[in-house]
Order: structure tokens, then C-alpha cells, then sequence
């Protein structure tokens, strides 16, 4: 068998991933900086604003321009997404947009600049000018700029945005947490019960095995659903406390809907995730080799600490990247038992994508995740390689 | 050989899937669960009677990428879309939907032309409406002395006089309308004050009042879940979802009728519809006044149409009658406004950030 | 005292482990009894806990088995798994033959690029997917084609590894051995080294299946009403109208899972076996 062919049965696997992956991606990554809805409905006034000076309300012959051009989205029906670029960077003009050329007709102004200011005096401001200029840009920094709490001013500078509209950043800090939290949560708990899984009698490990599989084959909403049923107020964990006196029936916890069930269930749903990687890991490690350590004297601690731990890492490092990945990415569960404080970064992601249909903004958020995500998959490939992952 | 077999299924069951329905019939996409239930009880069987022509019913959450998704890439499956008020005008600005001047809408039952029996703003440029229904405050009874049980909106900010936590939905929409009611605002006011940065701050102010006590939900069956398990004590609720908790599960829920909003969808049908005589055909079937009373005998939704409303009677279920219900009934007094969808598409990605933002602090 | 100390301390380890196994399994049990409520509640009522027969019924059975959404459903879980599964199982394991030829070029970056759709966030992946087959010319998006071949692609790397490391023991003298005897490359495949390394093939396939089984994310942005799977539809029911059917899914789910587990866990055994010097 020559190199040539020996290789190329690895081309078509090579070639699935390229297209249904990172074609997408990179369509992604477009989709983040490019839209051009506004300059190719509004073609004519788009060239005029680009002379324009900006300091002083645009000519007489611009205003005629835009509405006639505004009528033809009328007709053509592209007005709504005409204004609904432009309300994006100026908030609260759709509506002036919108209504302008059907009341157009019907004004008697002398002429059309005064006619526009008779619709709405919004037209008489140069905010809505600079916006409408701004959207007729088809490459844009704005999402990427909106995805880390800036904004680009209508005058082309970069600002902050207000504080009281400041909540990326804050949900990018914090889906980083959770995610961190989780995968020390996944890695304390799951670091014993990995070893409890290599090291026990062979019946117990089989046991053993039998418990993190079912999770693991387990469907994710199942498990979900059943923290929602034992964290709830009428749940049976509070059940519990409440037959034991712990807590008083009129004053039962709240572990649901907050960041406590978002990183309950997280951890549960993922820690499979941990043991596996761990568990291969830590079958290949000689019994003998913490023995030699005893017999030259290292008490138990010093003998796990400096010679069993290192030999465990590559699982460790396996199996922490797995699960902080995927807690990076998590939708489901937040959303279902995330409540108000326990929302990340995906849940905006999703609501920009399937409810306001921003999806330039999506497309930057993650762009922004999977930036983070690959830095450090090749920090990982560098020191460990992703070619001894291993899973059970 | 036999390696092939499960092969050879998928190819030919993705053949057979893509396959054309020969059948009559029209796709209509709606909110799930009791409302459904209702419109297929309350016309869309009446509907399939009449015509021949089969309705074929899918339920979604009332996103509209799928129908973007469907738009943009020219392979439409949809035909009638029930959507909420704000969703239908961005659908329709986005030219995702059809506009409704073909339609052909049935008279009154007693001759009053279509245009002046719809109740004002229900009929837009893309969207025939049906039902209104209300947001507004809900409570459980039991959670307050019986002497002391909640009447104005105000109380639901209250927590010194009607302690106990609050469900609130996780959406700046109609819950900053209630926020402003009971911060003292006039209905007939609420856009003007909710248009100023002192209106958004004097809405999340009361908001502030309670935030520690509020368990946020996202989906129209928590609440009466909620107030159930008795997780809160009075929640932001849908009319509907209290009615049916009420009805068929016998709970003792109460309804605060003060500081309401009302809020109606509409049927839309799509842009390229795959069947689109059918489409306007159900369309117009559903602007009947009949159809739209006929939803309101199995849920406590308004008819839009004047006629419509005149014609509701009793629940089909319990016999129960429904008039009391319905959240326009002029009996209910307190305060009552309509939402504005043109407020809405101004300002809600705006404010649906601050509320994020808010909820971050 | 020295020896009582670190007994100690081991004790404690082992309760700890013992509460990990409980957290991880536990949750799982609670959900069947529940399933069985008269009430159309998720919590106990006192009179199941006195196991009144009264409190209990088969009536969210009953439900799911009438319900037509749900067998839609579980068709398509079952149709778009068993396609990914086929299409992801054969791409991967001719992958993963040839990835484990001691001359392949650049080994580490086509691996890499191989197990990337498995550590790109799930939500990535679902809205790249959405924006690109949504596109017009490709129009992929709400079709059976789209998601099949999406949860192929997440599917792919875990054929990857487990073919893999069931190459690691594969003794390739036996190939050799076969060539000698005047088997062409074809027969040297089909009758010395798919035999042998079938068990990782079924096992990542197996893997392959439990993604696409479980999947939501893609399905729920990507997925029209027609191809709504057993998780997308749970997903509605536990926001749109919750009632026990869910919970009654659930349990058949677990069911299933344990059934899925055994098999695996028989075709390990029955490698370790095969791999074994005689």
C-alpha cells in the first residue's frame, strides 16, 4: 500500500468535516461583518451620504433622493428591514423610517427636507442622518463592537455604551466562571470516584461502571428535568429537609431558577465527561509505582501528591478541556433551569438568532466563544495532543 | 449483503419524505398546548368540514427564524402563522409575510362590513387578528388572610402589606406597562412616560421594590405551575393559562383584573406559500366572527371582532359562562391598556438589554 | 495513630466517592415513580409515598402512546440517528485506518481537525449550521439532509477514537500475513481487519447514535416542525405545558439507555477478549 493511498482514505472524512464545519463557520464570521440590506435598497442615497459633510443637514437633493428611494422600498417591501438596520444603531427610528413614505404624498411642503421635518423632526436632527449613513457601510465593526459593550457613534467614533445597557461583557465573565467552577466541581468529584473506578475489585468497578454509563447514555433533557423535580420548592430535596426539620416548611430553599441549579446540573449532567478520560487514564497507571514510593518511606499523601496525580494529568487535562468546552457552550440546561442570574452567553446568542433576528450580532458573539475556544484547543494539542484523547 | 439494508432504508425513506402530499390541505403554525386545543375544537374542525381541505397542525414558540430560514433560502413550508402582535409586524417589515389586501374578509353575522367590526389596530397591514388576550396579575387566594387579599395593581409592589414571592416574566414587554400602572401612571400615559430615561427608570424602580422576591419565567405554563406549588404567592400571568388552571383543575386562582394589558395576535399567512389559495381561504374562515367566538368557548380569549364578541356564550367544557372571563369585558373596571406594537419594534432590543443588563447588576 | 489518621482520611474519600455515585445516579430515579402520577404535577403527593394504588396511574403512558407528535418524534429521533450513525461510522473508521498507518503526513493536525467538531461549542455549531444551510442555493436548513448531516459531523470524532485505540492492538502482521496468501487489499480489509477491529466500529457508532439520539441544539435552531426529534419535543413540553408525559419519556429513555449501555459494555468484553495473546 503506497503512502498516497494509505492517506487518502482519511480524505473523505477530511472533506465532510471542512464543509458541514468550518464552511459554516466561516460563513459565520461573514455574517458578523457584513450586511448589506440598506445599501442596496437605498443605492442613490447611499453614494450622496458619502460626500456629505455631516456637520449640517444634508441638501434639499439628498432628502428628494432618499424619498424616492424609500417609496420604491415601499413597494418592493424592503422598507421594514431598511428601518430595522438603521433602528439598530439609532434606537426608536424604525418608526420615523416607516411611516415617511406613505406620508410623503400627502404633505404640502414647499420642499422635501421641510416635508420630511413635517413627518417626524427627527429628520431635522443629524442623528438619524449619520445612522442611516452608518447602515449603508455592507462592512461594519457594529456587532463586534455591540458584543463587548461599544458602540460605534453615529459620527464614526467608538464609545461605551451606557452602563445601564452594558451586559455582554458581564455574561462573557460569566459563562467563563460557570464554566471554570463547573469543571473544578467535575474534577473534585469526579477525580475519587475515577479512581475508585480503576482501582476497586473487579466487581465493584463493574458496578461502578454500570452507574457513570447510564447517566452518561442518558438524555440530557431527562437529566435536566429531574433537578427541576428534586430542586423545586415543592421538590424532593427541600421534601426532605423539611421531614427532617432542616428547613421550615414555610420557608422552603430556593435552588432552581438560579445560579445554584445552573451549576448543580451542570456538573451533574457533565461529569461524565470528566471520569471517562480520567478512568482510561488511570487504568494504565502501574499499582506498583505508589507501592514504590511507600516502601522508600513517602507517607500516602506524598506518594499520590508526587508520583500518582502526575501520572494521572494527561485524563485530568483530557477530561477538564472536555467539560469546560461544553460548559462554554451550554444552552440547554441554563435555559431550562438557569432562571435570571444563572443565563450565559448562549442564551443570547439564541435569543438574537431565533427572536429579534439580529443575526449579525449572534454571529459576532460567537465569533467572540469560539476565538476563546480554539486558543485553547491548541494550547491543549501543544502540551498534551489531542491524539490521546481516549473515552473509556 | 444485509450491511446495505439500513442504507438502503434512509435513501429511500428521504425519497418517499420529499415526496408531494397529493391531499388538499393547508400547514398552519400556532402556539402549543391549551390554545391550540381550543382553536382546533373552536374552528379549525368546522373549518376541514366545510372546505375538504385538511388542517395540518404544528406548534413553535413563536420564533420566527424558521420562517426567515424558510423565506431566504425560497423552500416555504408554512402557510397560516398565528403570531403575537410584535413578531407579526417585524415579520411583516421584513416581507417574511404576505399582505392581507387579497383577503376577502366575511361581514358581521347581522351585515356590518369587516373594517368597522374589527376592533381598531386589529386589522394591519399584514395580519388579521383574532382573539386579545391580557397580561396582568395573578394570585393564590390562600397565601393572604382573607380580609386582606390584594385589589389594585400596586399591591403586587407591595411586599410589606402581600408578602410572599412574585413570578414576573423575563421580558420588558407588558411587564414595564404594569411596572408604570402601578407606579401611577395613567394607562392613556404609559408610551409617553416609557419614550423618557426618567420612564424606563421609574418602570425598573418598581421593579427594584421586589426584585429580591421575584422568580423569573419564560414560558406561559410556569406561572400557573408556580402559584400551584405555591413557589410564589401573586405572578405576571396570561389570561388564559389562569382561566384553564381555574376551569379544568379547579384551583382556587384569583385574577387581578387592575393594571392589565391587552395584546392581540393575528393569523398571517406566509410569503410563498406552498398553498396559498388554501392559506386565504382559512384566513378568512378564521375572521369569521363564529370562529373567533367558537376559540372563546373552550379559552377566556376576546374576539377582536365586535360580532364575535356579542356571540360568546358558555365554556363547551363546564357550561360555565365564559363572558366573565374574557379579558376585555368592560365589568372588570380597574385599568386597562392595549400594547403597542409600534413602541415595540422601536425600542424592544433596546430594552430587552437593559432589562439584561438590570437583572446583571 | 499514624495508620488511624490515614484510615481516616480514606474513609472520608470513600464517603465522598460514594456521595459523587449517588449525585450522579440518583437524579435518574427520582424521575421514574413521578412518571407514574395520578396528578398532572412533578411533585410527591403523601399519598404516593403511602403507595395508595390510587395515586398512581398509566395515564402519561397512555398519553404518549396516543399522542401522534410523539411518535413522529420518535421516528425521526430514531431515522435521522441511524443515518448519522451509518454516515459518521463509515467515514470515521476509514479515517481512523487510515490515521493509524505509521507513515500518514501531518498525523497530529489532521487528528486535530478530525475531533474539532467535538470540542466546538454546541451552540456554535447550531447557529453556523442555521446561518449557512438557511442560505439560498443550499437551502439544507429544516430538511432531514441538513441535520443528518450535522449530527454526522458530531458524531465523526468519537468513531475516530474508538477505532483508534482498537487499532493501537491490532497486530498488523496479520496483515501482512493475509497479503502473502494473495488477498488483495479489498479482501485483506473485509476478512482480516474489519472482523477484528469491529467492536471499536460498533462501539463509536454506538457513540455516534447517543449524540445524534441526544441532540438538541442543532435540531432546535436548524430543525423545521416536520423534523422535530424525542428531545426537541421534550424540550416544548418541559416549557410549554408541563406534565408528567415528559417524565414518562424519560423513563423509557433511561430504559433504552441501560439497554444501549449493556451492549457496549458486552462488545468491550468481547474485544478484551479477542485482543488477548493466545
Amino acid at each position: 500500500m503506497g503512502k498516497l493511498k494509505a492517506s487518502s482514505l482519511a480524505l473523505p472524512l477530511i472533506a465532510f468535516v471542512v464543509v458541514t464545519l468550518l464552511v459554516p463557520i466561516f460563513s459565520l464570521v461573514r455574517l458578523s461583518v457584513y450586511d448589506s440590506t440598506v445599501a442596496e435598497a437605498l443605492p442613490k442615497t447611499a453614494e450622496a451620504l458619502q460626500a456629505w459633510s455631516g456637520t449640517d443637514l444634508p441638501s434639499i437633493a439628498i432628502y428628494e433622493t432618499l424619498a424616492e428611494e424609500l417609496i420604491a422600498a415601499q413597494e418592493t417591501r424592503e422598507l421594514g428591514r431598511v428601518a430595522s438596520r438603521v433602528n439598530r444603531i439609532l434606537s426608536g427610528s424604525r418608526s420615523t423610517i416607516s411611516k415617511t413614505p406613505r406620508r410623503f404624498a400627502r404633505t404640502d411642503a414647499p420642499d422635501a427636507r421641510q416635508a420630511f421635518i413635517e413627518i417626524d423632526e427627527d429628520w431635522g436632527e443629524l442623528a438619524i442622518w449619520h445612522a442611516l449613513r452608518q447602515a449603508t457601510d455592507t462592512f461594519t465593526s457594529r456587532n463586534f463592537l455591540q458584543a463587548v459593550d461599544f458602540r460605534l457613534m453615529p459620527d464614526g467614533s467608538i464609545e461605551r455604551m451606557p452602563e445601564s445597557q452594558q451586559v455582554y461583557v458581564t455574561l462573557f465573565i460569566r459563562t467563563l466562571g460557570v464554566s471554570i467552577a463547573v469543571t473544578a466541581l467535575c474534577f473534585l468529584i469526579g477525580y475519587p470516584m475515577a479512581y475508585a473506578m480503576a482501582h476497586a475489585s473487579s466487581g465493584l468497578a463493574l458496578i461502578l461502571q454500570v452507574l457513570v454509563l447510564i447517566p452518561f447514555w442518558t438524555s440530557l433533557l431527562v437529566r435536566t428535568t429531574s433537578w427541576i423535580v428534586i430542586l423545586q420548592q415543592q421538590g424532593v430535596l427541600n421534601d426532605i429537609f423539611v421531614f427532617f426539620g432542616i428547613v421550615a416548611d414555610d420557608n422552603r430553599l430556593t435552588m432552581v431558577h438560579n445560579m445554584t441549579g445552573t451549576l448543580v446540573a451542570m456538573t451533574q449532567v457533565l461529569l461524565p465527561f470528566m471520569i471517562l478520560p480520567l478512568y482510561s487514564v488511570m487504568t494504565n497507571i502501574p499499582r506498583d509505582l505508589t507501592k514504590a514510593a511507600s516502601s522508600l518511606g513517602a507517607n500516602p499523601f506524598q506518594a499520590f501528591v508526587r508520583v500518582y496525580f502526575p501520572n494521572s494529568l494527561p485524563g485530568v487535562a483530557a477530561g477538564g478541556l472536555l467539560v469546560f468546552i461544553l460548559s462554554i457552550g451550554y444552552y440547554i440546561t441554563p435555559a431550562l433551569v438557569g432562571g435570571s442570574k444563572g443565563q450565559l452567553i448562549s442564551n443570547l446568542i439564541a435569543y438574537h438568532l431565533q427572536t429579534s433576528l439580529n443575526w449579525g450580532l449572534a454571529a459576532a458573539l460567537s465569533v467572540i466563544l469560539l476565538v476563546g475556544v480554539i486558543v485553547l484547543y491548541i494550547v491543549y494539542d501543544r502540551f498534551i495532543g489531542i491524539d490521546r484523547m481516549k473515552l473509556g | 449483503m444485509q450491511n446495505h439494508l439500513p442504507t438502503a432504508l434512509c435513501v429511500s425513506a428521504m425519497l418517499l419524505g420529499s415526496a408531494a402530499v397529493a391531499e388538499e390541505s393547508v400547514t398552519v403554525v400556532s402556539f402549543g398546548g391549551s390554545y391550540a386545543k381550543a382553536c382546533v375544537e373552536g374552528y379549525y374542525k368546522a373549518f376541514e368540514e366545510e372546505t375538504g381541505i385538511k388542517v395540518n397542525l404544528e406548534d413553535y414558540n413563536g420564533e420566527l427564524s424558521q420562517l426567515r430560514a424558510q423565506v431566504e433560502a425560497g423552500a416555504v413550508t408554512w402557510d397560516v402563522i398565528d403570531a403575537e402582535g410584535p413578531q407579526l409586524a417585524i415579520a411583516c417589515d421584513e416581507g417574511l409575510i404576505e399582505t392581507i389586501d387579497h383577503l376577502n374578509l366575511p361581514p358581521s353575522p347581522d351585515g356590518v362590513p369587516a373594517e368597522e367590526d374589527f376592533a381598531p389596530g386589529t386589522l394591519t397591514e399584514c395580519g388579521v387578528g383574532k382573539v386579545y388576550y391580557a397580561t396582568m396579575v395573578a394570585y393564590h387566594p390562600a397565601a393572604f388572610p382573607e380580609d386582606k387579599q390584594p385589589t389594585k395593581v400596586e399591591d403586587f409592589f407591595d411586599l410589606e402589606n402581600f408578602p410572599g414571592r412574585r413570578g414576573v416574566h423575563r421580558s420588558p414587554q407588558a411587564v414595564l406597562e404594569i411596572s408604570l400602572m402601578a407606579s401611577g401612571v395613567a394607562p392613556e400615559d404609559v408610551y409617553d412616560v416609557l419614550d423618557t430615561e426618567e420612564g424606563i427608570e421609574r418602570a425598573f424602580g418598581m421593579l427594584e421594590r421586589i426584585k429580591d422576591e421575584i422568580v423569573w419565567w419564560e414560558a406561559g405554563a410556569q406561572p400557573p405551575q408556580m402559584l400551584a406549588d405555591r413557589e410564589v404567592s401573586m405572578t405576571i400571568a396570561w389570561n388564559g393559562r389562569i382561566f384553564n388552571a381555574q376551569m379544568l383543575e379547579n384551583q382556587p386562582f384569583k385574577i387581578l383584573w387592575d393594571g392589565r394589558t391587552i395584546d392581540s395576535g393575528g393569523m398571517v399567512i406566509a410569503a410563498d406559500a406552498p398553498n396559498l389559495e388554501n392559506a386565504r381561504k382559512f384566513v378568512e374562515f378564521s375572521a369569521r366572527a363564529e370562529s373567533e367566538a367558537g376559540v372563546a368557548s373552550y379559552i377566556a380569549y376576546s374576539p377582536v371582532r365586535k360580532s364575535g364578541y356579542d356571540l360568546v356564550g358558555n365554556h363547551a367544557i363546564t357550561g360555565k359562562p365564559m363572558k366573565p372571563h374574557l379579558p376585555t369585558n368592560p365589568d372588570h373596571g380597574g385599568r386597562q391598556l392595549t400594547l403597542s406594537t409600534e413602541f415595540w419594534l422601536d425600542r424592544r432590543d433596546e430594552l430587552v438589554e437593559r432589562l439584561a443588563a438590570w437583572l446583571n447588576r | 495513630m499514624n495508620t488511624l489518621f490515614w484510615r481516616t482520611v480514606k474513609g472520608a474519600i470513600g464517603v465522598f466517592t460514594a456521595f459523587g455515585f449517588l449525585f450522579l445516579i440518583g437524579p435518574l430515579f427520582v424521575i421514574v415513580p413521578l412518571s407514574f402520577n395520578a396528578e398532572p404535577y412533578f411533585t410527591f403527593r403523601p399519598e404516593m409515598l403511602m403507595l395508595d394504588p390510587e395515586a398512581f396511574s398509566l395515564r402519561w403512558y397512555e398519553n404518549l402512546f396516543n399522542d401522534e407528535e410523539w411518535h413522529r418524534a420518535l421516528f425521526n429521533s430514531f431515522f435521522i440517528g441511524i443515518c448519522a450513525t451509518i454516515l459518521a461510522t463509515t467515514l470515521g473508521t476509514l479515517a481512523a485506518i487510515s490515521l493509524n498507518q505509521s507513515n500518514f503526513p501531518a498525523r497530529r493536525t489532521v487528528m486535530a481537525l478530525l475531533i474539532s467538531p467535538m470540542v466546538t461549542p454546541i451552540v456554535i455549531v447550531g447557529v453556523s449550521v442555521f446561518f449557512f444551510y438557511s442560505q439560498p442555493f443550499i437551502g439544507l436548513a429544516q430538511t432531514y439532509l441538513g441535520i443528518i448531516l450535522s449530527h454526522a459531523m458530531l458524531g465523526a470524532p468519537f468513531v475516530v477514537i474508538t477505532v483508534t485505540a482498537t487499532l493501537a492492538g491490532f497486530n498488523q502482521t496479520l496483515m501482512h500475513a493475509a497479503s502473502s496468501l494473495g488477498a488483495n487489499a479489498w479482501t485483506r480489509f473485509r476478512r482480516v481487519q474489519l472482523p477484528l477491529i469491529s467492536p471499536g466500529v460498533i462501539t463509536g457508532g454506538l457513540f455516534a447514535f447517543a449524540t445524534s439520539f441526544d441532540e438538541v441544539v442543532v435540531v432546535l435552531f436548524m430543525g423545521g416542525l416536520e423534523q422535530r426529534t424525542l428531545p426537541r419535543q421534550m424540550w416544548s413540553g418541559i416549557r410549554e405545558e408541563i406534565n408528567p408525559t415528559i417524565l414518562a419519556v424519560a423513563t423509557l429513555l433511561i430504559i433504552f439507555a441501560v439497554l444501549v449501555l449493556f451492549t457496549v459494555e458486552w462488545l468491550r468484553a468481547r474485544t478484551a477478549k479477542q485482543l488477548q495473546p493466545q
